[in-house]
């Protein structure tokens, strides 16, 4: 036990850096997902709302895929997919090598994962707020934006959040995947430390402690921001 | 999408994902089977019993899939002497069967959450019932209890199977060869993107036919439930 603690201390012959650099990747990688997500699965309740046959269509085609496909494969279409996309099209120009950058990668691939289940969240919502709020901002002579603004998106907020708390969740162990293609997250250093310690069982064991740490804080803050949100409703409206 | 890779690697993707499928059915129904008593335990008012069995679900559902995976396979390793001491050496050389049986206990946390729910969303009365007639506290699960919430539970179980399938792709990474590593393997020898368009309409395939059934499934066990037409 002690020989594990000076493995996992600061410093020379110590991996705590690599962990909390891990660990901090990990966090960066969630965090930058969840605004590229969260815009792109309102843009796709909307479509999926709209009147325009051909626009929902397309809107529930992207949920069905994109939440019938395994998170790991979307990434590799992605990461892939992308490297090639941009290899042809900067072979019209020079011969350069394009490789996408893996960050990246995932924060599209997990994103587009996201989008496909908060746009689920956000047509609940929409629905349970109703036309009466529209029409009410209409008669209160409010410009559409303000509407928007003022009115809608601070309830469909309250009434998306219990839904994109969970999905922040699973984000959050998604994020894992990546490492799979090399990005240096808290589970690929675990796996760099574990091939030059060989003690695979107590640094796995410490890289999911810190992820149920990182879920147990999360819980705790959505928890917060639900109570929040929720104040003026009273505990039922909740 | 080129149809040469699929001409020439569309059997060994089909092979991955009978490979697939065979993992999930086996992490599902093992999974099935451990999380009775782990939802006993959260049911228990025994803080110790409870706490435990808390412990256990919230290990599984906060960590990755991937992390639980890489800590029974490669963990294992670590006990190697100690492993083939008792015998066991053989079950964690293998990485299919570590995968189903992480997945097996990642599911079997999932699954005592969602019967916890439902046996907690019956009304109280149900319990008091079995109570006022008398009956002990096994026939009063089994026959009153039980029936009623693996109703509730429906919905639930498909969604979760669901999950199974999609997350099982994670077992590639330990060297499975089911419908995501035929896929690698066979991305790896060709360089031909298209092939993981195969794959993804293959599990679209397989995800989109559970669901439907599932439907099916549901609206014929609970036509008892709905008002005659």
């Amino acid at each position: 036990m002690e020989e594990f603690l000076s493995l996992i201390s600061f410093g020379p012959g110590g991996w705590g850096d690599l962990i909390l650099a891990g660990t901090w990747m990990t966090i960066r990688l969630a965090l930058a997902t969840v605004p590229f997500g969260l815009v792109l699965g309102f843009l796709i309740a909307l479509a999926k709302l709209s009147e325009r046959k051909w626009l929902s269509f397309i809107g529930e085609a992207y949920t069905t895929v994109f939440r019938g496909l395994p998170e790991l494969l979307t990434l590799f279409i992605i990461y892939y997919g992308g490297q090639m996309l941009l290899q042809e099209a900067v072979g019209l120009v020079s011969d350069a090598r394009i490789e996408v950058n893996s960050f990246f990668a995932g924060m599209i691939a997990l994103g587009m994962v996201f989008a496909a289940y908060s746009s689920e969240a956000f047509v609940g919502a929409f629905r349970a707020i109703g036309r009466g709020q529209f029409e009410a901002g209409d008669a209160l002579g409010l410009p559409r934006l303000k509407t928007w603004v003022l009115v809608i998106l601070p309830q469909l907020f309250r009434l998306a959040l219990p839904a994109i708390g969970n999905l922040w969740l699973v984000l959050l162990k998604d994020t894992s995947l990546v490492s799979v293609i090399a990005l240096t997250d808290l589970l690929r250093q675990t796996s760099i430390i574990v091939g030059v310690t060989k003690q695979p069982f107590a640094f796995y064991a410490l890289a999911c402690l810190i992820y149920l740490v990182l879920s147990i804080i999360s819980s705790i803050g959505i928890g917060a921001l639900e109570s929040r949100l929720g104040r003026g409703y009273g505990e039922r409206a909740r | 999408m080129s149809f040469d890779v699929l001409l020439r690697y569309g059997p060994r993707l089909l092979e991955g994902a009978v490979v697939t499928i065979e993992i999930v059915a086996l992490a599902i129904v093992i999974g099935a089977v451990l999380s009775l008593p782990v939802a006993a335990a959260r049911l228990s008012r025994n803080p110790l019993i409870n706490g435990a069995a808390i412990g256990y679900t919230a290990f599984f559902r906060g960590t990755p899939l991937l992390a639980q995976t890489f800590l029974v396979y490669y963990g294992a390793g670590q006990f190697r002497p100690f492993l083939q001491d008792v015998g066991l050496w053989w079950f964690f050389r293998d990485a299919f069967n570590c995968v189903v049986l992480t997945f097996s206990l990642n599911t079997a946390a999932y699954q005592a959450e969602i019967l916890r729910g439902a046996i907690r969303s019956l009304p109280r009365g149900q319990f008091e019932a079995a109570n006022a007639l008398g009956l002990p506290r096994g026939v009063t699960m089994l026959r009153v209890v039980l029936p009623q919430a693996l109703i509730v539970a429906l919905r639930p179980y498909g969604n979760e199977v669901i999950l199974m399938i999609k997350g099982s792709a994670v077992a590639s990474v330990v060297t499975v060869f089911d419908l995501m590593g035929a896929t690698r393997l066979a991305f790896a020898r060709t360089f031909d993107f298209s092939v993981y368009l195969w794959a993804a309409v293959l599990y679209l395939i397989v995800v989109e036919t559970l669901r439907r059934v599932w439907n099916r499934l549901e609206r014929r066990l609970t036509r008892h439930l709905r008002p005659a037409a």
